[in-house]
């Protein structure tokens, strides 16, 4: 397929639909409400089905449905939303019920605002809902890459039986990039027929699809089992990306998202000035990449952590580079956008030495 | 000498013991269910979803798929199974609780969209699972654990009657109350459960049939004076029949 210009919220419903997605359950929040509304007017042209559902609760329960039957199946929502969704969730992760959801994140907590912002992190690779679960958490940070991601994202829930969520700030829905929605393309993971799902029971025994284990032994072995499944993940799907990493630098810069890319040109520019920094960008959230990270920041002498929340991944970072060196943090918050120039000053200032206008220091302390 | 089968337990429940209160109805109405997917042949095609309450382990007792919802969210979960699989028969089996408090918004609108699925909704009057506390659609002055004094509707506002309720809605349904307090009224519950799964077959409507139901343990009586209890003090105010026909009147 030629390249098109598309709007990130259509590329991903287009690239949904690629992936063999008809079902669409979803309730309108800005701003993800190209989402559903081009869901509504596509699926019906595929012979797929939209329904919008009265409630976010109400949506993902849907989704647990139909993936129990085992559809494939997606939502979308921006975080207030989401927050509605936790307790399905982890029913989802609990049951062991395939599905997709997209949370393109808007600025908190509350009803917060509707601006770009990545305040969610925690929710999502954290846990969110109740219980011991995981969720793969994919990060694009353009429209190819959310368009890409989100197909994945259906490989990887089906292969895993597990809720994977990707998680995008405001910017990745409403911008418009040229996208090659990647038709007829090879899964990413080995697909075997879902012979656990709700399909009628003729011929076999009934399938059921449920979270509740009553007897303790039973549970704790559920748990075990679905930890080694959480391992596994943990083992074969941490994905990254590193740019200008190959030369000597003093600062690494960790960044996912659009500020990923807004980092990418203050590295960029930094270079033509003849200093070189280098970038980390977490593709996927959970697993994060802890040894690859760490790997990279051998080089340098302070990571920098630039996020749209008062300091959320940076956790993760730390933990990553252990006491290495010093972990420092620049966020903006609100729905405001970090500028190229606000890097390069924070980068220029840890280079100096000084401590840089608006930084928190993490780390050693 | 021939034998003649008069009774036997239908294909659809497992052979297996219930864990139900001795007296509880849940039991007759679970068999209701499984006679009507039997005689219209429905079984092989069949996922139930199962609620949070007494009944969360009827998967344990039917001989169907099942799926276990999250508490009062069963519509929605029966939504996205029908419409993921529009073949498939798709039944809710919800108590009070579920449906008429946590689940309201759920229900209102599975209706309202006219979901082609099936609930079987059992009215006890009380919330059985957790210990009797207070339903929605508790009795005025009835007593329980969260209203110890009895239901005070200046409080608590007064029960809800769902199947009027939902029959106010202009989407076309079947929407029918049924009780389970007598061997008469069992018989014409199971008619209203049959039509409601035979709407479903011709992709004709959404179907709601309420039970009225005992819970013995926690109204603290015994199950006989349970089946009298809900005869003269639940009767009157949930009246029997048909509310509400796709056809628009009562053929
Ligand atoms: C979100 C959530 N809130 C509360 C509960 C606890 N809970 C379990 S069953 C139940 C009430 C069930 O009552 P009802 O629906 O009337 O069914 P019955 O047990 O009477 O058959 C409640 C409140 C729960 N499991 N989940
Ligand atoms: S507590 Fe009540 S509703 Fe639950 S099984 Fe016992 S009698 Fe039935």
């Amino acid at each position: 397929m030629a390249k098109l210009l598309m709007k990130g919220a259509e590329a991903i419903g287009e690239a949904a639909i690629a992936a063999d997605c008809r079902l669409f359950f979803g309730y309108p929040i800005t701003p993800q409400n190209e989402i559903p509304e081009y869901m509504s007017l596509r699926l019906p042209q595929v012979g797929g089905t939209f329904v919008q559902a009265e409630s976010e609760v109400a949506a993902s329960n849907m989704l647990y449905g139909a993936g129990g039957s085992g559809a494939r199946v997606f939502t979308s929502s921006s975080s207030p939303g989401i927050s509605l969704m936790m307790e399905a969730l982890s029913y989802l992760a609990g049951a062991e019920v395939p599905v997709v959801i997209v949370n393109i994140m808007r600025a908190g907590p509350g009803l917060g605002g509707i601006l770009p912002a990545q305040a969610d992190y925690f929710q999502a690779t954290k846990g969110g809902g109740h219980g011991d679960y995981r969720c793969i958490v994919l990060a694009p940070w353009s429209v190819q890459d959310a368009a890409d991601l989100i197909m994945d994202a259906f490989d990887l829930a089906d292969f895993y039986r597990n809720p994977v969520l990707m998680i995008g700030d405001a910017l990745i829905a409403q911008m418009m990039e040229p996208v090659e929605i990647r038709e007829g393309r090879k899964p990413c993971k080995p697909l075997a027929p879902k012979d656990w799902a709700t399909t009628g029971n003729k011929g076999r025994k009934p399938n059921i699809i449920n979270s509740l284990i009553l007897d303790p032994e039973d549970l704790e072995r559920h748990n075990r089992r679905l930890k080694a499944k959480f391992d596994s993940m943990e083992r074969d799907e941490v994905r990254w990306a590193s740019y200008n990493t190959d030369g000597d630098y003093d600062i690494l810069i960790a960044a996912y998202g659009t500020p990923a890319r807004v980092c990418l040109t203050a590295v960029n520019e930094l270079k033509e000035k003849g200093v070189n920094v280098g970038l980390f960008r977490p593709i996927t959230l959970w697993p994060f990449p802890y040894a690859p990270l760490r790997e990279k920041a051998k080089k340098a002498k302070a990571v920098l952590t630039v996020e749209l929340s008062t300091g959320q991944m940076v956790e993760d970072v730390r933990t990553a580079v252990c006491e290495d060196l010093p972990v420092h943090f620049y966020g903006r918050q609100g729905g405001i956008l970090v500028t190229p120039d606000e890097v390069v000053e924070q980068v220029t200032a840890l280079l100096g030495g000084a401590r840089p206008k608006g930084a928190r220091k993490g780390g050693k302390a | 000498m021939s034998e003649l089968t008069v009774f036997k337990r239908p294909e659809a429940l497992l052979p297996v013991t219930m864990h139900y209160c001795p007296g509880c109805t849940h039991g007759i109405s679970h068999r209701l269910v499984a006679e009507a997917l039997d005689e219209l042949g429905l079984r092989e095609r069949t996922v139930g979803v199962a609620p949070v309450g007494c009944s969360v382990l009827a998967y344990d007792y039917f001989n169907c798929d099942f799926h276990e919802a999250s508490h009062g969210r069963a519509p929605a979960v029966a939504t996205g199974i029908k419409r993921a699989r529009p073949d498939l028969i798709v039944f809710t089996y919800q108590g009070d609780g579920d449906l008429a408090s946590i689940g309201m918004a759920e229900i209102v609108h599975a209706a309202n969209r006219g979901e082609k699925i099936t609930v079987i909704f059992v009215n006890n009057a009380i919330y059985g699972m957790t210990g009797g506390q207070m339903a929605p659609t508790t009795m005025p002055g009835q007593v329980a654990t969260t209203c110890p004094l009895g239901r005070d509707t200046n409080l608590a506002g007064f029960p809800i009657r769902m199947a009027e309720l939902l029959s106010a809605l202009v989407t076309p349904a079947f929407i029918a109350r049924g009780s389970l307090h007598s061997p008469l009224e069992v018989v014409k519950t199971k008619a209203l459960i049959k039509r409601a799964f035979q709407y479903q077959r011709e992709g004709t409507c959404f179907s709601l049939v309420e039970c009225l139901s005992t819970c013995p343990t926690n109204w603290g009586i015994t199950p006989t004076d349970s089946l009298k209890w809900l005869e003269e003090n639940m009767l009157p105010y949930y009246p029997l029949g048909i509310k509400k026909t796709p056809e628009g009147k009562e053929a």
